[in-house]
C-alpha cells in the first residue's frame, strides 16, 4: 500500500441549478478497499459516474489509475472493472457464455479466457451450472460472477455499487471474500452499502452529505470521532444534520 | 381462525418450474406488525401477492381478516392496503392528484380519513403539486403510504419499503409503521434486512419458499443454544483466512468489526482460541462470549436448511 490510485481535487458537478457533487476531495490507496458512503440523494452515483469515465466534471479535477477524468476516459474504462447491483450479466446466456463474453470484450485472449472460465468455474463452485441461463441461477451466485467477471481483466480499480443489495447473509459474506482476495491481490476496492456492518470490513470510509464528504476515516476512528460504537451509529449521526425529505 | 388476521395452510405458488411458495403455514395475530424476512428470492413478493389477491395460490389456503383469498377476493380489497416494492403510483399525477384518485376509487374522500395520513402526509404536502415522477425515493415512499392508507384499510400489506433505502431514512419509515400500529392497522413487512426484525412484534424467517422459523424476535433469539464468540485482529483477511481453517471450526462469519464463530467442542473456548491465534502470530486479538443477532440465527437455520 502507498501509491495512490484515485486522486480527486474539488471536483463538482452541477446539473441546471442542482449541485450534485460539490467540490469533494479525496484519495484512495492502491489495493485499499475503499467504502463510498452517503444516504440516498447524497451525490454518490453522480461522483461514481464521474469517476468511471461516463460523465464529464462541471469543474475540479480527478485522475483515476493515472488517466484524467476529462480527456483520458476510455483509458480509465479499460483500467478499471465496475459492478452494480441491477445489471452486471446477461440473463440470456450461460455461466460461461457471459465469461467468455466479458473476458472478450476485455480483449483476452482465447487461451487466457478459456484458462480463465475453467478457474472461475471451479473458484465459484458453478461446474454443475455453467451451461445453465443466468437467469435461472440464485441471485448471490450471479452476484459472485458477475464480481469475477468485473475484474477478469486484472483492473487496477474495481467500482461495486450496492453490490450486495438483497443478497442473502451466507452469500453476502462470502461475497466480502472475494473481495478481501481481490483486494490482497492488489486490487484497489471502491464500494457502496446500504449495510453498515458491511461498512465496517473497508479499510477506509468516506461519508457524502448533500453533495459533500463529511468525514474520511478509517471505521475505527471514525466511531471514535462521533462517540459511537458502531457504523450504524455514525451514519445515523452524520447523514442527517438537517432534516430532510 | 376468523379473528386471526392472516391465516395460511400449505400455501403453494409455482411459476413454471420455479416454485416460490412450498407449503407455507403461517398465523398473524390481528393489530400485529409482523414482519417477512429473507433475502431476494426466498418467497417473500409472492406470499404477499397471494396474500393481496393479486396472484392466486397453486396450493393450499389463505384467508385475510377471515376471508378466503380466492372466493372472497372482493371483501379482502377493500380492508387492505398495498404497497409494491417497485414505485407504481403515476408518474404523472402530482402528489395530490395520485392522493384524490385513490380516495375515489375507494368512495371516500381526504378529508374524511386525513388524521389516518395526517403525520406521513404533511412532510410531503408543502410538494403537493409536483408530479410524482419527480419526487426523490424518500417522498415517492411517503406518498405510495399515504395512498395505501386513505381508505382506512384493516391490514396493510407493505412489499420491501426500506430496500435500498439508507439507514436514517430506514429508521424513519419504521417510526411511522409504529405509528401505524398503535392506529389498530395489522401490518405485514417483507425486508431483506435482518436487523429490523427487532423492529416487529413477531417474524417469520423465510427462505427458498420455505418458513424457516415464526417466532417474536426475542424467542429466535433465545432458540439459538451454541455458544458464539465474538472475535477481532488487527490483520482481518488472515483471521478469517486462519479461523476457516481451524479444524475445530463449526461456523465462522463476519460480523462488522468481528468475526462470530462457532465451535465444535461445545463449551467455553475463549482461552483456546486465544491461544490458537497467538500461535498464528495473530496480533491485537479480543474473543469475547457473546448474544447472537437475528442475522446469526437467520445463517444457522439456512445451515440446517441445507
Amino acid at each position: 500500500m502507498g501509491k495512490t490510485i484515485i486522486e480527486a481535487n474539488r471536483l463538482s458537478k452541477i446539473f441546471g441549478s442542482f449541485t450534485a457533487v460539490n467540490e469533494i476531495t479525496f484519495m484512495v490507496k492502491e489495493a485499499e478497499i475503499f467504502g463510498f458512503l452517503g444516504a440516498n440523494g447524497a451525490g454518490k452515483t453522480t461522483a461514481i459516474k464521474m469517476l468511471t469515465g461516463l460523465l464529464s466534471p462541471t469543474s475540479g479535477e480527478a485522475q483515476v489509475a493515472g488517466f484524467d477524468v476529462y480527456n483520458q476516459t476510455e483509458d480509465i474504462k479499460r483500467n478499471i472493472g465496475y459492478m452494480s447491483q441491477r445489471f452486471s450479466l446477461y440473463e440470456d446466456l450461460t455461466v460461461t457464455e457471459n465469461i467468455e463474453f466479458y473476458a472478450g470484450i476485455y480483449g483476452l485472449s482465447r487461451s487466457r479466457i478459456k484458462e480463465k472460465t475453467s478457474e472461475l468455474v471451479q473458484k465459484l463452485d458453478l461446474g454443475k451450472v455453467q451451461n445453465a441461463l443466468i437467469k435461472s441461477l440464485p441471485l448471490g451466485w450471479r452476484q459472485k460472477l458477475a464480481f469475477s467477471v468485473a475484474i477478469i481483466h486484472d483492473p487496477k480499480i474495481v467500482f461495486l455499487d450496492e453490490p450486495t443489495s438483497g443478497v442473502d447473509p451466507i452469500t453476502r459474506r462470502q461475497f466480502w471474500e472475494l473481495i478481501y482476495e481481490a483486494a490482497y491481490q492488489g486490487i484497489t476496492v471502491f464500494v457502496t452499502t446500504h449495510y453498515m456492518d458491511e461498512a465496517e470490513y473497508c479499510d477506509r470510509i468516506s461519508m457524502m452529505v448533500d453533495g459533500k464528504i463529511q468525514a474520511l476515516d478509517t471505521p475505527e476512528l471514525l466511531k471514535k470521532q462521533f462517540d459511537a460504537s458502531t457504523m450504524h451509529e455514525v451514519f445515523v449521526k452524520m447523514a442527517r444534520p438537517h432534516e430532510k425529505i | 381462525m376468523t379473528n386471526l388476521a392472516i391465516k395460511t395452510e400449505n400455501l403453494t405458488k409455482r411459476y413454471g418450474s420455479l416454485e416460490a411458495l412450498k407449503g407455507v403455514d403461517l398465523e398473524v395475530p390481528p393489530g400485529f406488525l409482523f414482519g417477512i424476512i429473507g433475502p431476494d428470492g426466498a418467497g417473500k413478493t409472492s406470499l404477499i401477492r397471494t396474500l393481496a389477491t393479486l396472484v392466486l395460490p397453486d396450493g393450499g389456503r389463505a384467508s385475510v381478516l377471515g376471508h378466503d383469498v380466492v372466493a372472497e377476493y372482493r371483501s379482502i380489497r377493500n380492508k387492505m392496503g398495498y404497497m409494491p416494492g417497485r414505485f407504481s403510483l403515476y408518474q404523472d399525477l402530482s402528489v395530490l392528484e395520485n392522493l384524490q384518485l385513490f380516495a375515489s376509487i375507494y368512495d371516500t374522500t381526504i378529508e374524511k380519513n386525513y388524521h389516518l395520513i395526517k403525520d406521513i402526509y404533511q412532510q410531503i404536502e408543502p410538494f403537493k403539486h409536483r408530479r410524482a415522477g419527480q419526487l426523490s425515493g424518500g417522498m415517492k415512499q411517503k406518498l405510495a403510504l399515504s395512498c395505501a392508507l386513505i381508505h382506512e384499510p384493516e391490514i396493510l400489506f407493505l412489499d420491501e419499503p426500506t430496500t435500498g433505502v439508507d439507514p436514517v431514512s430506514r429508521n424513519e419509515f419504521w417510526e411511522m409503521l409504529e405509528d401505524l400500529k398503535k392506529k389498530g392497522i395489522s401490518i405485514l413487512v417483507s425486508t431483506p434486512y435482518m436487523d429490523e426484525a427487532k423492529l416487529c412484534d413477531m417474524v417469520a424467517l423465510i427462505q427458498n419458499g420455505t418458513i424457516l422459523s415464526v417466532n417474536t424476535p426475542a424467542e429466535i433469539v433465545d432458540s439459538y443454544n451454541t455458544p458464539l464468540y465474538a472475535i477481532k485482529a488487527t490483520n482481518k483477511y488472515q483471521l478469517l483466512k486462519d479461523l476457516k481453517s481451524y479444524s475445530y471450526a463449526a461456523s465462522v462469519f463476519p460480523f462488522g468489526e468481528y468475526i462470530h464463530y462457532t465451535d465444535q467442542r461445545g463449551l467455553n473456548v475463549v482461552e483456546e482460541l486465544k491461544k490458537h491465534l497467538e500461535a498464528n502470530n495473530h496480533s491485537g486479538i479480543e474473543v469475547v462470549s457473546i448474544a447472537p443477532t437475528v442475522e446469526d440465527c437467520f445463517m444457522a437455520l439456512m445451515d440446517e436448511q441445507v
